[in-house]
């Protein structure tokens, strides 16, 4: 009797455990990642195409002399001469670095300031309240407007310029991460608080990861406000001591005439803002969604 | 209005409950005065026991297990559980940031189990969820009913000795549901937890439970109480759980029935 009874409870198991991974199997999603070649032809070509066709379409206006005044509009080739003697005086590199370093350390502080503060922010109501309309009405104030009170400040130097990026991406930051811990869905608090997570572990565990997504965004709007603040504070704040980056290049174009050397600096302040987001910002952002299920392919 | 809320301390001796809940009152403030949700309940789960809490909308089973799992407080009352109890909802929870194994080591990590402990005490759970070799699934990769498979491993973790659900096969569909009623059936009979199992579902609640408590609809009271002494294995299909499902049925219905009467 006993064993009849083992063999039908085996039995019984067996079918089970058989019946759940056909299940299993037919209810997983498999998910691949997109061929090479497909993400060329659908998210390089096009760019590609794009720029060619601007390019054209201002060589078309230099050839055709539907704009015939060099100190108005310069050829794309005009400009490329320009780039390739910065180049081989070994000139652009220091202009691009002299710029990328101040973003990047004024986005590092940014970073450390705008995070605690954001957290601050979220997680406790009085702070809220008191500075919370504050930081979001000072995202809408354009960068520009710290440059005169930070070079009477601080003086033509390169702490007013830290000074305009942290005003510029303090906010941002800041506000990504509230926003982020505001959209933390109130199930997984709860299912947190099941578990033990409460008070600082709660943070740690499962507010932090949980608003990551918006925290990211906040650092790549973070990003493209430092680029711009800095731009301004260089063009505005130009002194030689300070060294020339991308935003005095676009300065000393404009005092020698040269609308070459002018649309020189655009491109690379354009290039520079460009390949940051894609080489660190982008990535990071589409890592984060994708290893939670929240990137959509289509 | 007193309320306390204790929790029994572990070890000496085997407690004589599970989850004790004495006249347990919880109202809300509504539009139109406070809100009586939950009248003078009295319940009491034993070590080991499945109780299933049956009800129509509105009859706050749900209210009820946020305040055993100590989420929310009794209006009046008391409710007393033998540890921490684990809870799983509805919807599965489980982090998306974090692998499906990664979810389980979380669980236990909160709990103070030592990190080199972790990964093979949270494979033995994916084991025992018949989920091997998932651990480095994420959520997103799994479907709905793997899902709540990893979420009862992750609430398993938490060795409690009790286990609130929520509904937690509501929103499965009906092969998946039944699969998983087999396996809830063979984890609770080899671990011996006690269950308290919150649903709409009659047919669910017989199923499962060794007694079925049907809650009556705003305010929420005990309505009737019936013990299932179907032997497992049991089947959805079978002719005992029916007949008492449709027993059951008519008394829900009934007690629906008495809201349109005004």
């Amino acid at each position: 009797m006993a064993s009849t009874e083992t063999t039908s409870k085996d039995k019984e198991g067996g079918d089970l455990a058989g019946l759940e991974a056909g299940l299993d199997a037919l209810e997983t999603v498999q998910t691949g990642r997109t061929p090479l070649r497909q993400t060329l032809l659908e998210k390089v070509l096009p760019p590609v195409v794009a720029v060619a066709l601007v390019l054209a379409g201002w060589q078309g206006l230099v050839s055709f002399k539907i704009v015939d005044d060099p100190t108005k509009l310069p050829s794309p080739g005009a400009v490329w001469q320009v780039l390739r003697e910065a180049w081989l005086q070994g000139e652009l590199l220091g202009y691009i670095w002299t710029s990328v370093s101040r973003g990047l350390l004024g986005f590092f502080f940014a970073l450390l300031i705008g995070t605690p503060l954001g957290l601050l922010v979220a997680r406790v109501k009085v702070v809220r309240a008191a500075i919370g309309p504050i930081l979001s009405g000072l995202q809408s104030l354009p960068s520009v407007a710290w440059v005169p009170p930070a070079v009477i400040w601080l003086g033509l130097n390169n702490s007013m310029m830290y000074a305009v990026i942290l005003l510029g991406a303090v906010p941002s930051i800041a506000n990504g991460l509230v926003s982020g811990v505001s959209q933390v869905p109130p199930l997984f608090l709860r299912a947190g608080r099941t578990l033990g997570a409460t008070g600082l572990k709660g943070t740690w565990h499962i507010v932090l990861p949980a608003a990551l997504p918006g925290y990211v965004a906040g650092l790549k709007q973070g990003w493209a406000f430092s680029w711009r603040s800095l731009m301004a504070a260089e063009i505005i704040a130009s002194f030689p001591d300070l060294g020339i980056g991308l935003g005095q290049l676009l300065e000393n174009g404009r005092n020698a005439s040269d609308m070459a050397m002018v649309f020189e600096a655009i491109l690379l302040i354009l290039t520079v803002g460009i390949a940051i987001d894609l080489l660190i910002f982008s990535p990071l952002e589409r890592w984060v969604l994708r290893s939670r299920g929240l990137l959509v392919k289509g | 209005m007193a309320t306390t809320l204790t929790q029994a301390a572990d070890g000496v001796g085997a407690a004589t409950h599970a989850a004790r809940i004495e006249h347990v009152s919880k109202s809300f403030p509504g539009p139109a005065g406070r809100q009586l949700v939950l009248d003078d309940i009295t319940l009491d789960v034993a070590p080991g026991e499945f109780v299933t809490l049956l009800g129509a909308s509105g009859c706050g089973k749900s209210t009820l297990l946020n305040l055993v799992a100590g989420l929310d407080r009794p209006t009046a009352g008391a409710i007393s559980t033998d540890g921490r109890p684990a809870l799983m909802f509805q919807e599965h929870a489980l982090f998306p940031w974090l692998t499906a194994g990664k979810n389980i080591e979380l669980a236990l990590k909160l709990r103070g189990v030592p990190k080199s402990e972790r990964r093979g005490r949270a494979e033995e759970l994916l084991e025992l969820v018949r989920l091997k070799g998932a651990h480095g699934k994420r959520v997103h990769e799994l479907s709905g009913g793997m899902r709540q498979r990893v979420a009862l491993a992750r609430a398993l973790a938490q060795e409690s000795k009790l286990l609130l659900m929520d509904e937690p096969f509501a929103a499965l569909d009906a092969i998946t549901r039944d699969v998983l009623h087999d396996e809830l059936t063979r984890i609770w009979r080899e671990t011996r937890l006690s269950v308290l199992f919150v649903t709409h579902n009659v047919r669910e609640a017989v199923r499962l439970a060794e007694r079925v408590v049907l809650l009556s609809s705003r305010p929420g009271r005990i309505a009737r109480e019936w013990t299932v002494g179907i032997p497992h294995p049991r089947r959805i299909e079978d002719t005992a759980v029916a007949e008492l499902s449709v027993a059951i049925t008519e008394e829900l219905r009934g007690e629906i029935r008495r809201h349109g009467q005004h």
